[in-house]
């Protein structure tokens, strides 16, 4: 009786495990596989014609250039604005903020940015910069939004990496002399610079590949030229994918295969570099 | 030059507690631009209209039912499907792989997290939506349960880092004690290390509905957009249409400061209230991670 329950536990266990596995492999694998579809769909597609062309025929040809530049327009929109201020915003948690009621408040802001619908976050964007500003749809407004989206992101991760810098190096710099802000500048920001470098990057990543937010507040569904200043509207990876994925009839599938890999190859390739800075900065590490 | 120096310190640390406050007022400036384009709703609508089963704004009704249940039982969907897969993959990755394997699948449920939403809507419509109406023999292949499917692997990824964080924050202490007494491995994952780290758990599952609640590309491109009261189960199985849908699909099309404006706008105002819900009680469930990056980051 005994030696048959200890066996059933065994059996239980090795059961359990073997459906844990199974379960870890079918949320993995379809990732794979997604990444492999998408580029051995949509690698025939891309030619030099198709990365460096304007779309023409209703977007049944040609190239996707100006989304490719909008995107990038988008992105580095995006990182004048959020950068700066969350990384100010992070020194100000990690250096100064003193744990009142007050920072208590700001880090719940922060986790409700965080939280915040992305179309939300377009809605916004379109009452305050596009009409209550007047921005228009353009590149501005767009980038603006996308920015307080990422904000979380990179405030969050900035301080991370802010904090693990020791608490010695500050106290030694102040001890010679510097004073605080020539301490943050110049020891503790430059230790933690990897760190957030990888937070921003994995930031923009996400904005880069938004839809939502940038609908109504900067996306053109066509433009025939490429936008010539913050005031124009652009058209941009992600929402050139859902145009002719779903309001161009009669698009060829191939496009449509072309646009998501060179998406996925530009978020991919920033989660790589942000990966590659991150491991790097690990092993370089000498605290 | 001494005096300089202070008078630049002075003001970047100015500076700088001004960008700390930013988020505050951020959450306050949202807040106050859905109030003041959403509230016009309530009073253009009569209540009985927004709280009716009927939405069709062309001909001004605008009953936000359909919609609300449409957010709902695709978030159910989604959540059958992310709280299983995303604790059981926490566990396994926790618990059960070995460290090379670890290695393997932690990046890639990260990369899950970064795939954005549009390019997993788009092998929706291409490859889930015609297999699932074959597979399944329905109509069509754009129903809620697709949009649950997708919703789920979106899910995911908060779900694994959270809930995997709050497991290996659990003590090894607490796992030796379970086998000294003589615990199989497979009773001490779930007799002992879950239940210590059930707060953990508890915070990434509410983020991951969260996250699935908000989610809207890939929900408006593969749900197929009929605004049908939903309240069976069976509803499941045909289209139906989110809140977050409604919002990005007919926002491009309506006069600035119409009803339906106003009307949109206040939905999103009910949005960001669902998210500060969800939100606050997530981060005021005990669990304090070390690593809060990662939980805003998935």
């Amino acid at each position: 009786m005994k030696r048959i329950f200890s066996l059933n536990r065994h059996l239980i266990e090795r059961l359990g495990f073997g459906l844990l596995t199974l379960m870890a492999l079918l949320t993995v694998l379809p990732i794979v596989g997604v990444v492999i579809y998408i580029l051995a769909q949509g690698a025939p597609a891309v030619s030099l014609e198709f990365l460096t062309g304007f779309p023409h025929d209703g977007m049944r040809a040609g190239g996707i250039l100006p989304a490719i530049i909008g995107t990038l327009y988008l992105t580095i929109g995006t990182a004048v604005f959020s950068v700066p201020l969350g990384v100010a915003a992070a020194i100000y948690l990690s250096e100064y903020a003193s744990d009142t009621g007050l920072t208590r408040l700001i880090r719940i802001a922060i986790i409700n940015l965080a939280g915040i619908p992305s179309v939300v976050y377009g809605l916004f964007g379109l009452g305050l910069f596009v009409l209550f500003l007047q921005f228009g749809t353009s590149i501005l407004a767009a980038s603006l939004t996308l920015s307080i989206m990422t904000l979380p992101v990179i405030i969050s991760t900035a301080e991370e990496s802010l904090r693990a810098v020791p608490q010695a190096f500050r106290t030694v710099s102040i001890s010679l002399g510097a004073t605080r802000w020539q301490t943050i500048r110049r020891i503790v920001l430059k230790e933690a610079l990897p760190g957030i470098l990888t937070g921003v990057i994995l930031g923009l990543e996400r904005a880069a590949g938004e839809t939502a937010p940038i609908l109504f507040t900067g996306a053109a569904f066509f433009l025939p030229r490429l936008p010539g200043s913050p005031f124009d509207a652009t058209m941009a990876l992600p929402y050139h994918l859902f145009v002719i994925s779903t309001q161009v009839p009669e698009m060829p599938i191939q496009i449509q295969y072309g646009t998501a890999l060179v998406l996925l190859f530009f978020v991919l390739g920033m989660n790589l570099i942000a990966t590659v800075i991150r491991s790097r900065a690990r092993a370089k590490r000498q605290w | 030059m001494e005096k300089t120096l202070n008078w630049r310190e002075f003001i970047i640390t100015r500076a700088i507690k001004a960008s700390g406050y930013s988020a505050i007022v951020f959450v306050a400036l949202i807040f106050f631009f859905l109030l003041r384009e959403g509230l016009p709703a309530l009073v253009e609508v009569p209540l009985s209209t927004l709280f009716s089963v009927r939405w069709y704004p062309i001909e001004s009704y605008f009953g936000i039912l359909p919609l609300i249940t449409g957010s709902i039982i695709v978030t159910i969907g989604a959540a059958l499907i992310a709280v299983p897969f995303g604790i059981g993959t926490a566990v396994f990755i926790s618990e059960i792989a070995p460290r090379w394997l670890r290695e393997i699948i932690k990046p890639l449920v990260e990369l899950l997290g970064g795939l954005p939403s549009v390019v997993l809507g788009f092998l929706g419509i291409l490859v889930l939506s015609p297999f699932l109406r074959r597979f399944l023999d329905l109509p069509t292949g754009l129903t809620a349960f697709t949009g649950s499917l997708l919703l789920g692997g979106i899910a995911v990824p908060t779900v694994v880092s959270i809930a995997e964080d709050a497991l290996d924050a659990v003590p090894r202490s607490y796992r030796e004690g379970a086998w000294a007494l003589g615990a199989t491995r497979w009773q001490t994952i779930w007799r002992v290390t879950l239940p210590a780290a059930r707060s953990g758990v508890l915070t990434g599952i509410m983020l991951g509905i969260g996250r699935a609640i908000g989610e809207t590309m890939a929900v408006m491109m593969v749900t197929g957009n009929a605004p049908v009261l939903a309240l069976t189960p069976g509803s499941l199985f045909s289209p139906a249409r989110t809140m977050t849908a409604t919002i990005a699909a007919e926002m491009g099309e309506v006069a600035n400061a119409s009803v339906h404006y106003h009307v949109l706008f206040f939905i999103g105002m009910v949005l960001f209230i669902i998210s500060l819900i969800v939100n606050i009680a997530a981060s005021s469930v005990v669990f304090r991670s070390k690593k809060r990056a990662e939980r805003v980051l998935s």
